[in-house]
C-alpha cells in the first residue's frame, strides 16, 4: 500500500517535538547563535523528550526500535526550531547509533546504556574532512590493523562538542574502505583543538578539529567491521530531514511576514512575484519531503534501492534548502538582510547541508 | 495510519500488462502516428477497449470503484492511484495514444464529479458498451482560457419543450471530434459545455451540459495541429441554438448567490489535475530512460552516491532529474492518496501539476541537449516527447494557475485576494 500519515505513536512524538523546537528552541535560535552559545539547560530539555532513548532496544536501555521514519519526522521537527540546537541534542545519538547499527554486541552493551540511560553526554563523531571533495567513501584518515587491533592517523574538522567528549566515533578509511573506529577520550595520540570551529553558521554548536596520530582504536562491529552504506544512508536522511525543518521555518516565517506587509497599497502576499515564490517553496518542501519519508522507507524495509534513494533525497534536499531559505530572505526584502530577523540566520544554515553531512544520523 | 511506499499488487500486475502494449502496441508506431496527424489507430482504440474491459474495470480508462468482493477482507481504496499509475505507463509508451484511450475522460469526470446519482448512471454507463465510448469537455474559449469566469456560451431554457438552447464557440476540446462525431466503430459519446445560465450572476451562473454526440446546430469546426500530441484531437466546436433536454445540466439548474456552479468544475479539477500530473511524468520518465541508455551505449554509468563535486557534468544533470522526477510522482501518488481516502486534495493536486509541469518540461528539454544530435534527431523518440512534454505545463491549469491555487491554499485567500 501507498500511504503518507504518520502512524499515531509518530504523531504524538512529532507533537511533543514540534513544541519543544517552537517554544524552546526557535525563541533562543538568535541569541544563542550571537552568543555563541545554546544554554545547556534547552539542550537537556530536548534530550529529555527521548527521541535516542526510544529508538534504542530495551536490552540496552532503551526503550524502543530505530526506525528510520520515525527518525526522519522527529528530526525535521526539531531543526524547525533550530538547527544548532537541534544538532545539539542529537549529537549523542551519532555514536549510539552507530554503535546500534553497526557494534558488535560487546560494544552495544558496553555503550549504548550508559548512554541512553544517563543525562545528555557528549558522545560525538569525526567524519568531515578539510577539502573540497571531500567524500565519505574515501577518507584521508587512515586506519591501519596493528597487532591484534587499530592505529588512526589523520585530521577531521566539525566535530561537535568533540572537547568534552567521552569517546568519538572516527571514521577512517580501512584499505579502501570506510569504517568506523571508537577513540576514547585518554587515547594516546588524539588531540583536539582549543579553538572552537568557526563557521558561516552554526555558531551555537560548538564544534572542534581533531587529530588523529597512531591513535589506537576498536573497529566497530569488531574484527569483521560493518557495513559503512547503512551509515552513511542514515546520514544522508538525517541531513535532508534537518534540512527541511531548517528550510519549512524559513518558509513559515516568509509566508506570515508576506502576509503582514504592505507595499503599493496590498499585502505583499498579494502580488503573484512574491506569492508565486511561496506556493514554490511549499511544493519544493513536500516534494523533497516525501523523496527522503520514501528512502527512509526503504531503509527501514531492507529494500535494495535504499542507499542511493537517501543519497538522492540528500541531494535534492541540499538544493532545496538553499531555494527555500535564499526566497525566505528575498520575501523580506532588505529587512531579511538584518541579523534581527530569523530568515536571515536560516538562509546560512541553509547553505551547510552539503557540507554538514555527518552532523546528524537517524 | 501510516507511513508506507510499497505499490499495492493490482497495481504491480497492471503495470506488467500495461508496459507490454506501450512497447508493442505504441512505441512501434508512435513516429507513424506523430506524422499523420489526426489518423485513428482503430487497432489500438479496439483492443484497448476489449482489454480494459475484460480486466473488468469498465470500458476505458475510467474510475471503478474498485469494490472488494463480498466476503473479501477489506482493504483500502485505491481507485485514484491505480488510474494514475495507468496513466503514467501508457504516457509512458505514448502519451498521444495515452490521450486517445477509449474512456469517458474528462467528460466523464465532469459527470461523476457534479452530476446527480441518476445522472452519473444515465450518462456514464455507454462506457461499459460493445463499441470503444468517448467524451469530452468543453470549457475553453476564443476569449475564456485561464480566466473561465470571461465564458460567453450560453444556454437558456425553453419552457415550451423543457428544452435548454446553447449557443457558443468552444475551442481546444481533447477528444472533441470522438467524442462528438458518430463513428461507426465508436460508441455514442458526449461532450460536456460549460455554460452559462444567467451572465449577470458570474461564476455561480456557470453550468456544464451533457450533450450527446450528433445534437443539431453543434459542429466540429476545426482540428487543430500542433507542437506535439498529435494523435490526440483537438477540436474546436459550434454551438448554435444547440437544444439539450432539462435533464443534461449538471447541478442545480436555478442560481443562487453562492458559487455552487463553478465548484462542480473546480471539483473536477482537483480529482484531474494529479492524473495530468501522471501523465506528464509517464513521458518525463520515458525521456531519462532513453538518456540513460544511450549514455550507457557510449560507456557512461552514472555513479550515484559519490558527492557532487565529483560527478561530472552530465551525471549531475542526470542525478537532478531523477529527484525531481520521483519527487513530482510522490507528490502524484500523495494527492490521489488523498482523493482515493476522501480527503480533501485540492492543494496536493495543484502542487502536483505545477511540479509535474516544471520537472516534465526541464526533463525533457535537457535530455535533448544532453544527446545533442541524437536528441534532435527525428530518427529517435526523444524529440518527440519534448514536443509532447510541454503540453503538462498548460492544460488543466498552467503552471502559472495552479501556482495561484497553490498560494491561496496556503495563504488562506480568496480568488478576490490574490488575482
Ligand atoms: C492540446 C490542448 C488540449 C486542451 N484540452 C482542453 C479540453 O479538453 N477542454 C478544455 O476546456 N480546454 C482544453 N485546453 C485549453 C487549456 O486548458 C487552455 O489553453 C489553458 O487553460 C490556458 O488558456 P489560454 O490558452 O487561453 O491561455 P491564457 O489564459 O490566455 O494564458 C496566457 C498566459 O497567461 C498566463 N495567465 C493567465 N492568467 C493569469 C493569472 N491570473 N496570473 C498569472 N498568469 C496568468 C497563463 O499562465 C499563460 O502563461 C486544451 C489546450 C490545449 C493546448
Amino acid at each position: 500500500m501507498y500511504s503518507f500519515e504518520p502512524n499515531e505513536e509518530q504523531q504524538m512524538l512529532m507533537d511533543a517535538v514540534g513544541k519543544y523546537a517552537a517554544n524552546d528552541l526557535r525563541p533562543a535560535a538568535h541569541d544563542a547563535e550571537e552568543g555563541h552559545e545554546f544554554p545547556m539547560r534547552l539542550v537537556s530539555k530536548g534530550w529529555e523528550l527521548g527521541l535516542l532513548q526510544a529508538s534504542v532496544p530495551e536490552m540496552y536501555g532503551g526503550f524502543g526500535d530505530r526506525s528510520a521514519v520515525t527518525g526522519v519526522l522527529a528530526v525535521e521537527e526539531m531543526a524547525f526550531g533550530d538547527l544548532a540546537g537541534a544538532l545539539s541534542v542529537l549529537t549523542p545519538s551519532l555514536f549510539a547509533t552507530s554503535v546500534l547499527l553497526a557494534g558488535s554486541e560487546e560494544q552495544k552493551k558496553e555503550y549504548l546504556p550508559k548512554i541512553v540511560e544517563g543525562a545528555w553526554a557528549p558522545y560525538t563523531a569525526a567524519l568531515i574532512e578539510y577539502s573540497f571533495d571531500f567524500d565519505p567513501n574515501e577518507l584521508k584518515t587512515t586506519a591501519k590493523a596493528q597487532g591484534g587491533g587499530y592505529v588512526l592517523s589523520g585530521e577531521k574538522v566539525f566535530v561537535p562538542f568533540a572537547k568534552d567528549a567521552e569517546a568519538l566515533i572516527v571514521y577512517a578509511n580501512l584499505d579502501g574502505v570506510t569504517q568506523g573506529f571508537i577513540v576514547k577520550k585518554e587515547a594516546q595520540g588524539l588531540s583536539v583543538s582549543t579553538e572552537r570551529e568557526k563557521l558561516m553558521g552554526l555558531n551555537a554548536l560548538p564544534m572542534y578539529r581533531v587529530k588523529l596520530e597512531n591513535v589506537t582504536a576498536s573497529r566497530l562491529g569488531g574484527a569483521s567491521g560493518h557495513d559503512f552504506g547503512l551509515i552513511l544512508a542514515s546520514m544522508h536522511l538525517a541531513s535532508a530531514a534537518a534540512a527541511l525543518g531548517v528550510a519549512r521555518s524559513s518558509f513559515e516565517y516568509a509566508k506570515s511576514y508576506a502576509k503582514e506587509r504592505e507595499a503599493f497599497g496590498v499585502k505583499i502576499a498579494q502580488k503573484q512575484a512574491i506569492a508565486f515564490m511561496l506556493a514554490e517553496m511549499a511544493t519544493e518542501l513536500e516534494a523533497i519531503r516525501l523523496l527522503t519519508w520514501e528512502a527512509a522507507w526503504q531503509l527501514d524495509n531492507g529494500k535494495e534501492e535504499a542507499l542511493t534513494s537517501a543519497y538522492l533525497a540528500f541531494t535534492g534536499a541540499c538544493d532545496m534548502a538553499m531555494m527555500v531559505t535564499d526566497r525566505g530572505v528575498q520575501i523580506y526584502g532588505g529587512h531579511g538582510y538584518i541579523r534581527e530577523n530569523p530568515v536571515e540566520l536560516l538562509m546560512r544554515n541553509g547553505r551547510g547541508f552539503p557540507m554538514l553531512l555527518g552532523l546528524a544520523i537517524v | 495510519m501510516t507511513i508506507e511506499f510499497e505499490a499495492p499488487k493490482p497495481i504491480v500486475q497492471m503495470q506488467v500488462m500495461l508496459k507490454t502494449v506501450a512497447e508493442n502496441m505504441m512505441r512501434s508506431t508512435s513516429r507513424e502516428m506523430d506524422e499523420n496527424e489526426h489518423a485513428i489507430p482503430w487497432d489500438y482504440v479496439e483492443f484497448m477497449h476489449t482489454a480494459m474491459r475484460s480486466m473488468g474495470g469498465g470500458g476505458g480508462l475510467t474510475i471503478n470503484d474498485d469494490k472488494p468482493k463480498e466476503g473479501a477482507e477489506k482493504r483500502p481504496p485505491i481507485g485514484y492511484q491505480k488510474l494514475a499509475s495507468q496513466i503514467e505507463m501508457l504516457s509512458w509508451g505514448d502519451v498521444g495514444y495515452y490521450l486517445i484511450t477509449p474512456g469517458g475522460g474528462l467528460g466523464a469526470a465532469a459527470v461523476a464529479a457534479a452530476g446527480s446519482p441518476e445522472q452519473k448512471a444515465k450518462f456514464l454507463e455507454r462506457f461499459n458498451g460493445d463499441k470503444p465510448t468517448y467524451a469530452a469537455m468543453c470549457m475553453t474559449e476564443p476569449g475564456a482560457g485561464s480566466d473561465t469566469s470571461a465564458i460567453r456560451a450560453r444556454a437558456v431554457l425553453d419552457e415550451k419543450t423543457n428544452e435548454w438552447v446553447i449557443n457558443g464557440e468552444k475551442i481546444f476540446v481533447t477528444g472533441g471530434d470522438k467524442s462528438f462525431t458518430e463513428y461507426e466503430k465508436l460508441g455514442k459519446g458526449f461532450i460536456v459545455v460549460w455554460a452559462s445560465i444567467d451572465p449577470s450572476a458570474g461564476r455561480s451562473g456557470m453550468r456544464a451540459f451533457v450533450v450527446e454526440a450528433g445534437t443539431p446546430g453543434v459542429k466540429i469546426t476545426k482540428l487543430e495541429h500542433k507542437l506535439g500530441i498529435r494523435a490526440s484531437d483537438t477540436a474546436s466546436i459550434s454551438l448554435v441554438d444547440a437544444r439539450v433536454p432539462f435533464e443534461n445540466v449538471l447541478g442545480k439548474p436555478t442560481v443562487e448567490k453562492t458559487t455552487t456552479g463553478f465548484k462542480g468544475a473546480m471539483a473536477t479539477f482537483d480529482a484531474t489535475r494529479p492524473l495530468v500530473a501522471a501523465s506528464g511524468i509517464g513521458v518525463a520518465r520515458a525521456a531519462l530512460e532513453f538518456l540513460k541508455e544511450k549514455l550507457q551505449e557510449s560507456g557512461i554509468e552514472i555513479r550515484y552516491r559519490l558527492p557532487r563535486n565529483k560527478l561530472t557534468s552530465i551525471e549531475k544533470d542526470v542525478i537532478d532529474m531523477e529527484i525531481q522526477l520521483r519527487s513530482a510522482w510522490l507528490l502524484t501518488l500523495k494527492a490521489v492518496w488523498m482523493a482515493d481516502n476522501k480527503k480533501s486534495n485540492a492543494l496536493e493536486s495543484s502542487m502536483s501539476k505545477v511540479r509535474a509541469g516544471d520537472v516534465t518540461t526541464k526533463i525533457t528539454q535537457k535530455a535533448v541537449e544532453i544527446l545533442g544530435p541524437i536528441g534532435y534527431s527525428r530518427e529517435f523518440l526523444l524529440e518527440k516527447w519534448f514536443r509532447d512534454a510541454k503540453i503538462t505545463d498548460i492544460y488543466e491549469g498552467t503552471g502559472q494557475i495552479n501556482r495561484l491555487v497553490v498560494a491561496r491554499q496556503i495563504l488562506g485567500y480568496t480568488g478576490a485576494e490574490l488575482r
